[in-house]
C-alpha cells in the first residue's frame, strides 16, 4: 500500500466546468529529479489537471503525451480509471493543451519520448484518479450523512453498505464542491482491475472509421494549404526565384520567401504542389555542393584509426589484446535513415496580432511554443498547440530546432492567412533530421579458454545533442552520451575493456530516430560478442550466458528469447537462428532470428522477442510495441539506407526507401519476463536486438558476417 | 462539371480533371479518413474502392472518377459492423492508424472476392499496403478472424 502525501496549498484548484462535472486539478509531488526543471517552474511541485467527470458519466482522461501509435491514450487513461473505480466503458481521452502542468514530471517539459510516457506517469495518473475519487466518496458521503470509511466504490458508482447507489455523473456537480483530500491512498496491486491485463485500446474505433484527426486533417475556416519549396542540398541559400508561371495557376493566392525557401500557398493541397513545383528557383549551393555519404565513411574509416575521446576504460585492453591468444578485428557501419512516419510532416498555423493557435502532430510540445512566439514575435503564453494524434513520430516529431513548425508559422506571417503547410513525402524524406550514420570499429581478443580478454570499441559519428538546447548534457564529458549508449554500459564481463567517440562535423542536420544510439551500438556490440564465440569456438547462446552472469535481467531475457525460439531445436534446411540482447530505456530484450539466405536475399521467417520492462501496465501494448518495433528494425536491417551525391539526398520515396511490406514480415511472437523492477520503456527497446539477431543468423546460415546495414551479402565479410 | 457518387450520395463537382482523386475527397468532400502517404501508389494508404475495385486514390485522376460509384473508409459501414471492423477491434489492430483505412479497403475487396484466403491471398492482396508501426502480424490475424465471422454467419 502506497501513500502520498499531499499538503492543502499544493492543491492548485478544482472547478466546475463547463459541462457543470468535476475538473480537478491537483500539484502532485512531482517525481522530478530534474534540478534545473525545479528551478524553472520555482517549486519542486508540479501542477497536473488530468481529469474530467461529466454529469453524462463520460470519464475524460487528459493526456499530457502525444498518442503516435505507441498507446499512451490507453495506458495513461488505464491508470486513472483504475484508482478511480471508473466505468472503463465510460472512460475517454484528450489530448492535454500546452501548459507547465502538463510536464513530464522527470524532463521537466512537455514532451514525449525515450519510452518513457507510462513510466513517467505511473504515479501521476494513478495519484489523479484517487483524488478524484475521495471527492465523489465526499460527495456522497455528505448527500447521504455517512461516514466516508463506510462506503466503497465501484464502476463508475459509489455504494454504502446497503448497496444504496449513486453514480459519478449524478455526483459530479456535488463533488466539485468537496475539499480535495490531504493524501490519498493507492490501492495494493493486488486490487488492480485494469493495469496489468491486456486492455482492449481505446483509439480503435476512431481509427477504423476515417474520423480519426491527424496533423493533416486539419482544416480551420478560411485556412489555405501551403507547400514549400525547401534547399535541395542543405547549405544551399535561395540566390533568385522566378514564381511568373506559378503565381498564375489555378487555386494560387500567395508566394512567399520564408527562411526555409519559398512558399506556394494555394486554395488545395494539389493546387499547391502543382504550382510549387512550377517555382524556378537558383541555389547558391554552399559548402555541401560536393558532400558524398561514400566519402564521408571514407573519413569514419580514417578517422577510427586514432584514438578517440575515452568514454569507459576498464583495465587495460592494448596490453590484454597484445597478450591474447586470439584476435579479431571487425568494422561496423550503419547508414543515415529517415523516421519516414506514414503521416508526412505539417502544421497548421492560424496567426493574429495578438495569437497564435497551431494544430499539429508533435511530441515536443514545450519546445516548439517557445519556438513558434520566437517566430511569430509573441510571448510564450499567446501561443497554444493543438496536439493531434500523430501518423507515427519515431522522434521526428520531437525536433529541438522545431523545424515544422518554425516554418508553418514563418508561412503564415508572410502570407497574412490561417495556413497548413503540408509536406509531400519527398519533402519529408529530403527535409533531414536523420539517424545519423556511424562507424564502429571494434578490436576484441580471446584466451586459451576461448575467454573474452579484452574489447575496444571505437565510434565515429555525428552529435545529435550538440548545436541543440540539449548540449548541456553533453558537459563536462567531450561527447555526445547518445552516440556511446548501449556501448558504454556494455554489460558482459570482460576485464579489460575501452570505449572511444570522435565526434564527426558533418553538415546533415541528425536527431533521434527509435531507440537512439541504440540502434547502431545494439548492432555492432551484439555482432561483435557473436564474433567472438566464434573465434571461440563456442555457441553463441552458450557464449554469452557466463558473461551476463552479473546481470541476471539480461540474462532472464536471453534464456526466455532461447528457450521460446527452441534454440537448439533443429530447423527445416538452409534455415538459421541468430541472437541478441540489450538493455535500453530502461527495459531488457532479447531476440532470436531464424533466417534463411537464397540467392543473396536474406528471408526472415521468425522473431522470438522477449522482455522485462518491470512492472507493466497493458501486456496488450507490449506485445504490440515489441512486434512493431522488430518490424521497424528489420526494414532497416534489410532495406534502408540514405545516401547523399553532390550534397543532394539520392532516396525520394518508398520505392527507393522500402518499408517492409506484408509478404516479407516474419511471424513474430513476444513474451514479457515477469520481473517486480521498477517500471521500463516499451517503445523503443524492441528495436535494438532486431538487426543483430538477423545479422547472426545470416552468420549461422551461411559463415558470413554482415557488418554493414542495410544488409547486402555481396558486402558480407 | 463531374459526376460520381461517394458512399452512395451523387456529387456534382466542378474540378480539374486533372486532380487526384484522394484530394478531392480529402479536401472538397472532408473525406479525410482517406489518407495520403506517397502520391504515386507505393504505400496504399490512400486506397478506396471506385465501382468496387481498390485503387490508389492518390494517382487516379478526377476524370477516372466520373460516373463511377467510389466507397471511402467512411462508407465501409455505419456502425463499425463490418466484419473487418470488428475484427479490427478483437485483434487491436491499429498502433498510430493512420495507414488503416488503406489497409482496411484493401482487406474488404480481398474478403468480398476471397472469402476463405490463405496466408498467401492475403501477402498477395495486402503487399501494396505499407504499415510503418509494424500492424502486419495483427492484420493478418484480423483477416482470418473476419473470414472466420463471415463463414459462420457471425457478422451481419
Amino acid at each position: 500500500m502506497s501513500t502520498l502525501q499531499m499538503e492543502r496549498r499544493e492543491f492548485l484548484k478544482f472547478s466546475v466546468a463547463a459541462s457543470g462535472g468535476l475538473l480537478i486539478g491537483l500539484y502532485v509531488r512531482g517525481a522530478s529529479t530534474s534540478a534545473a526543471a525545479e528551478e524553472r517552474s520555482g517549486s519542486a511541485f508540479m501542477p497536473n489537471a488530468f481529469v474530467q467527470i461529466g454529469t453524462d458519466e463520460r470519464v475524460t482522461v487528459i493526456v499530457n503525451h502525444s498518442e503516435m501509435g505507441q498507446g499512451v491514450y490507453t495506458a495513461l487513461p488505464m491508470l486513472l480509471a483504475e484508482e478511480l473505480d471508473a466505468d472503463w466503458n465510460k472512460v475517454g481521452y484528450e489530448s492535454a493543451p500546452v501548459d507547465p502542468k502538463y510536464n513530464h514530471p522527470v524532463f521537466g517539459m512537455q514532451i514525449t519520448g525515450g519510452s518513457s510516457s507510462v513510466w513517467s506517469g505511473f504515479e501521476q495518473y494513478r495519484n489523479a484518479g484517487a483524488a478524484a475519487r475521495a471527492m465523489l466518496i465526499a460527495a456522497a458521503a455528505q448527500q447521504w450523512n455517512a461516514d466516508p470509511a463506510t462506503l466503497r466504490t465501484e464502476s463508475g458508482a459509489v455504494l454504502d453498505r446497503t448497496n444504496r447507489k449513486l453514480s459519478y455523473g449524478q455526483l459530479a456537480q456535488a463533488a466539485a464542491k468537496m475539499t480535495p483530500p490531504a493524501k490519498v491512498t493507492l490501492k495494493d496491486p493486488k486490487a488492480f482491475k485494469l493495469i496489468g491485463k491486456p486492455v482492449k485500446r481505446l483509439d480503435t474505433a476512431e481509427k477504423i472509421n476515417g474520423k480519426a484527426i491527424f496533423g493533416i486533417d486539419v482544416k480551420q475556416p478560411g485556412m489555405l494549404t501551403a507547400v514549400v519549396a525547401r534547399a535541395p542540398i542543405f547549405s544551399a541559400k535561395v540566390k533568385s526565384i522566378d514564381d511568373s508561371h506559378a503565381r498564375n495557376m489555378p487555386g494560387v493566392r500567395k508566394i512567399v520567401a520564408v527562411p526555409s525557401g519559398v512558399a506556394v500557398v494555394a486554395d488545395s493541397f494539389w493546387q499547391a504542389k502543382v504550382a510549387r513545383d512550377a517555382v524556378r528557383i537558383d541555389w547558391n549551393e554552399g559548402e555541401m555542393h560536393a558532400f558524398s555519404t561514400s566519402k564521408m565513411m571514407q573519413q569514419f574509416r580514417e578517422q577510427a584509426k586514432s584514438p578517440g575521446k575515452s568514454v569507459r576504460r576498464d583495465g587495460d585492453p592494448d596490453a590484454a589484446l597484445a597478450q591474447a591468444a586470439q584476435k579479431i578485428e571487425a568494422v561496423y557501419e550503419v547508414p543515415y535513415l529517415s523516421h519516414l512516419m506514414m503521416e508526412p510532416l505539417n502544421c497548421a498555423v492560424d496567426l493574429r496580432a495578438d495569437s497564435c493557435e497551431i494544430w499539429t502532430g508533435t511530441q515536443f510540445q514545450t519546445v516548439d511554443r517557445a519556438a513558434a512566439a520566437k517566430a511569430s514575435g509573441l510571448p510564450n503564453e499567446k501561443v497554444q498547440i493543438h496536439t493531434t494524434l500523430l501518423g507515427g513520430g519515431f522522434g521526428r516529431r520531437a525536433t529541438p530546432q522545431s523545424d515544422f513548425v518554425v516554418e508553418a508559422v514563418h508561412v503564415a506571417k508572410a502570407a497574412g492567412v490561417p495556413v497548413k503547410v503540408v509536406w509531400t513525402r519527398e519533402d519529408d524524406m529530403q527535409g533531414g533530421w536523420y539517424r545519423p550514420a556511424f562507424l564502429h570499429a571494434i578490436v576484441g581478443g580471446v584466451d586459451a579458454s576461448g575467454n573474452p580478454v579484452s574489447w575496444r570499441s571505437r565510434l565515429v559519428g555525428q552529435s545529435i545533442m550538440s548545436g541543440t538546447p540539449f548540449e548541456s548534457m553533453m558537459k563536462g564529458k567531450g561527447y555526445d552520451p547518445a552516440s556511446v549508449e548501449g556501448v558504454d554500459d556494455l554489460p558482459y564481463e570482460i576485464p579489460n575493456l575501452a570505449v572511444e567517440s570522435h565526434q564527426a562535423e558533418v553538415g546533415v542536420p541528425v536527431q533521434w530516430w527509435r531507440s537512439v544510439g541504440h540502434s547502431h551500438t545494439g548492432f555492432a556490440t551484439e555482432c561483435f560478442i557473436d564474433e567472438l564465440a566464434a573465434l571461440a569456438h563456442k555457441d553463441p547462446y552458450e557464449f554469452r550466458r557466463p558473461l551476463l552472469a552479473k546481470h541476471p535481467r539480461h540474462l532472464a531475457v536471453l534464456d526466455s528469447a532461447a528457450q521460446k525460439a527452441g534454440w537448439s531445436k533443429p530447423l527445416p534446411k538452409g534455415h538459421a537462428r541468430g541472437i541478441a540482447v540489450h538493455f535500453a530505456f530502461g527495459s531488457y530484450n532479447a531476440q532470436v532470428a531464424e533466417v534463411s539466405v537464397t540467392g543473396g536475399k536474406v528471408r526472415v521467417h521468425r522473431i522470438v522477442s522477449a522482455v522485462d520492462c518491470g512492472h507493466y501496465v497493458n501486456p496488450g501494448i507490449i506485445a504490440a510495441q515489441l512486434e512493431g518495433g522488430a518490424i521497424f528494425a528489420a526494414s532497416a536491417a534489410l532495406f534502408q539506407e540514405l545516401t547523399f551525391e553532390n550534397g543532394r539526398l539520392q532516396q525520394t520515396n518508398f520505392h527507393t526507401f522500402p518499408v517492409m511490406r506484408m509478404n516479407e514480415c516474419p511471424e513474430i511472437e513476444t513474451h514479457i519476463v515477469e520481473s517486480n523492477e521498477k517500471s521500463g520503456g516499451i517503445g523503443e527497446p524492441g528495436v535494438p536486438c532486431t538487426a543483430p539477431a538477423i545479422a547472426n543468423a545470416v552468420f549461422a546460415a551461411t559463415g558470413k558476417r554482415i557488418r554493414k546495414l542495410p544488409i547486402r551479402m555481396t558486402e558480407a565479410v | 462539371m463531374i459526376s460520381f457518387s461517394v458512399n452512395r450520395q451523387r456529387v456534382n463537382l466542378d474540378v480539374d480533371p486533372s486532380t487526384p482523386l484522394l484530394w478531392v475527397l480529402r479536401e472538397n468532400l472532408g473525406l479525410t479518413g482517406t489518407k495520403y502517404g506517397c502520391g504515386m501508389a507505393q504505400c496504399g494508404a490512400c486506397t478506396v474502392h471506385l465501382d468496387g475495385e481498390a485503387v490508389r486514390s492518390c494517382v487516379a485522376p478526377m476524370s477516372r472518377a466520373a460516373g463511377k460509384e467510389i466507397t471511402t473508409i467512411e462508407g465501409l459501414s455505419p456502425d463499425l459492423t463490418h466484419p473487418l471492423q470488428r475484427a479490427w477491434i478483437a485483434e487491436d489492430v491499429p498502433q498510430c492508424g493512420y495507414c488503416q483505412s488503406g489497409q482496411l479497403m484493401s482487406a474488404a475487396v480481398l474478403l468480398r472476392e476471397n472469402p476463405r484466403p490463405s496466408d498467401e491471398d492475403i501477402d498477395e492482396a495486402m503487399t501494396g499496403n505499407i504499415c510503418r508501426c509494424g500492424t502486419y502480424p495483427r492484420i493478418r490475424k484480423a483477416i482470418h478472424r473476419a473470414a472466420n465471422m463471415m463463414a459462420t454467419g457471425g457478422a451481419k
